[in-house]
């Protein structure tokens, strides 16, 4: 079983489209969706949920306000800026714990001299496994603002490869977050490729320089398409330069294609809609992405 | 910096966090046009520190950089007496135990407990590395980026660290990192106001739903500008008037702008005429949040 992860450093390059669209040209695959935080191909896939579960993770403080004797050793061992002070004198001030900066490292819990303060279990979000017309998916939302999409991206993509066990599957497609940070690496870590979309602007090319760099360093394979590769041609071919110059496959250039939002729109993939001039380009990017892993 | 809602009220500093949901949508270049823009002292803060863009568009002149590191723990073997406390209380897991700690700093939040904890004062600390501060301005602007080490998870850190940087005063503009978890958390946090920047595609439309969701918990004001603007009429408009959310802006979709975009050059080059549309923008924010901080 193989599992090629399709990243872009940059958001909105269009990652979500060559998933989805892999996802329609594949056989006995299993989609995973690793933008947790935001996202996008069950738009397109339109999953039919047979199975969700609650994801807790991590704690958040919180000061029952009957029992604190108001010393201030929460706001001092704070290191997160969660602890809020109201009125100056300590003593006679009210504390209180702003769960949106709260990190749960339990040292205001710990260190409390009167124990009034609550570790709560944190509500993180939710995932599903799911029917699509290509096949299982698995999927999340994080709840709004929760910390840990890492850990969340980490079940997704465990129970993709158990899905992927029991149904026969043998390619998991999984749509990554954008970013280099602690989703992507949740994303990236063992898989058997990359695939980065990039766009060719020079933000586009910065960025792709950073996430080639990570999965370098995290050693999987890299493979590089350039999305609305027309825009600029000069920074497409400086793009085609760079993946050969480190060691990253090409595997081709898509051109602007009005016809991929109007395919979205209607809730398919550019794949099914059929037209525009993007829907060869994209099953060659695929070729050679199955060629590669 | 002070705590809660003091500053707002107390300093002249008025704090607009430019924010998409959804990646891609154009942020960076509206929050360097809102930059350009305004003629008071202004500040820009680029914390989409795992890809920090702003510095290509705005080419401003670097004067400084500043080192931005977390603490983290080393254990002095001679005074550790093996008694294991610290890998029991540590939240994340961050020690391992086996006769002495072993501390795994990729996990560590370098929160400080195992330290302040441990009996015989055997926990030290000393910094890690996790990216670099650039300090600079283009012109009456001032810039400040975030820009983090590769590998390294803790993207808020080093956003805490930038807007650490805040002058405190005149107009500061925060291009914020996609999505809707913990980094951009911790870069719309008490900002006076949030402009979400959205393209009218369905993506467009329902990732910023999601940043909806959490800045309404965060309970800032907040209001929308569609980038790569087609019809008055699209999904992006037809929500904003059935929710009653201020839509405060257009750019039109225009295919010179995205290849000026291509080759760093900013808006304002391309699409002088788009200042008016700014500064107006800028002032209806201000009222917004006046009356939002009136309620
Ligand atoms: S649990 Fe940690 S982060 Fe949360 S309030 Fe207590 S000390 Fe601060
Ligand atoms: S440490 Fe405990 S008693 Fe002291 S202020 Fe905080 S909650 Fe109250
Ligand atoms: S708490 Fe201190 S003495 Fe105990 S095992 Fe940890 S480092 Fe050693
Ligand atoms: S500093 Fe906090 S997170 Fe890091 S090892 Fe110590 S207890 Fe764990």
């Amino acid at each position: 079983m193989k599992e090629i992860v399709v990243i872009s450093g940059k958001g909105g390059t269009g990652k979500t489209t060559i998933a989805a669209s892999f996802a329609a040209l594949a056989e006995n695959a299993v989609m995973a969706d690793c933008d947790v935080d935001a996202s996008d191909l069950h738009l397109i896939l339109r999953p039919v949920i047979k199975t969700g579960n609650r994801f807790f993770c991590g704690h958040e403080a919180e000061i029952r306000k009957n029992d604190c004797i108001s010393c201030g050793a929460c706001l001092a061992n704070c290191r997160f800026e969660a602890v809020k002070m109201n009125g100056d004198v300590a003593g006679e001030a009210e504390f209180s714990i702003d769960a949106s900066a709260c990190d749960g490292c339990g040292a205001c819990v710990y260190l409390c001299p009167v124990k009034a303060i609550d570790f709560h279990s944190r509500y993180c979000g939710e995932w599903f496994v799911s029917d699509t017309r290509f096949g299982p998916m698995v999927h999340a939302v994080l709840a709004p603002g929760a910390e840990n999409s890492g850990k969340l991206v980490n079940l997704v993509r465990m129970n993709a490869k158990k899905t992927a066990e029991e149904t026969g599957g043998n390619i998991i497609i999984t749509d990554g977050p954008p970013g280099i940070g602690c989703p992507v690496i949740s994303s990236v870590t063992g898989a058997d490729a990359v695939l980065a979309v990039a766009e060719p602007t020079l933000s586009g090319l910065h960025d792709l320089r950073r996430i080639m760099e990570l999965a370098r360093h995290f050693g999987i394979r890299t493979l590089v398409c350039v999305n609305r590769s027309d825009m600029n041609t000069g920074i497409s071919e400086e793009i085609e330069k760079l993946s050969a110059e480190s060691g990253a496959v090409f595997a081709g250039r898509i051109p602007y294609d009005d016809e991929i939002n109007r395919a979205h729109d209607g809730g398919i993939s550019i794949i099914e809609h059929g037209k525009g001039e993007s829907v060869g380009r994209i099953r060659e990017v695929w070729n050679e992405t199955r060629r590669n892993i | 910096m002070s705590t809660g809602t003091g500053s707002k009220t107390a300093g002249k500093i008025f704090t607009v966090a430019v924010a998409s949901g959804k990646g891609g949508t154009g942020k960076t270049t509206v929050a360097i046009s809102m930059a350009l823009c305004a003629e008071t002292d202004v500040q820009l803060l680029d914390c989409d520190v795992e890809e920090p863009n702003a510095h290509i568009l705005l080419k401003p002149s670097i004067q400084g950089n500043e080192h931005v590191s977390m603490p983290v723990p080393f254990l002095d073997e001679a005074k550790c007496t093996g008694c294991g406390k610290c890998s029991g209380i540590c939240a994340f897991n961050a020690i391992v135990f086996l006769k002495k700690p072993l501390f795994l700093p990729d996990l560590c939040h370098s929160c400080g407990l195992c330290m302040k904890v441990c009996p015989g004062k055997a926990i030290m600390e000393k910094p890690r590395h996790i990216g670099i501060l650039e300090i600079g301005a283009k012109g009456d602007v001032g810039f400040v980026s975030g820009c983090l080490d590769i590998g390294i998870a803790s993207s808020p850190a080093l956003i805490r660290a930038v807007r650490k940087q805040s002058k405190n005063a005149g107009l500061e503009i925060i291009d914020c990192p996609p999505g809707t978890a913990c980094s951009f958390v911790t870069s719309v946090k008490d900002s006076d106001f949030v402009l979400l920047v959205t393209e009218p595609t369905r993506f467009g439309l329902h990732d910023m739903t999601l940043a909806i969701k959490v800045i309404k918990q965060l309970k800032l004001p907040f209001g929308v500008l569609v980038n790569k603007s087609i019809s008055d009429d699209d999904c992006i408009g037809k929500y904003c008037s059935s929710e009653k959310i201020p839509l405060l802006m257009r750019i039109p979709d225009d295919r010179s702008i995205a290849e000026a975009y291509s080759r760093g050059v900013d808006l304002m080059e391309v699409k002088p005429e788009l200042k008016d549309g700014f500064l107006k923008m800028i002032d209806a924010v201000r009222a917004i949040a006046e009356e939002d901080g009136g309620k």
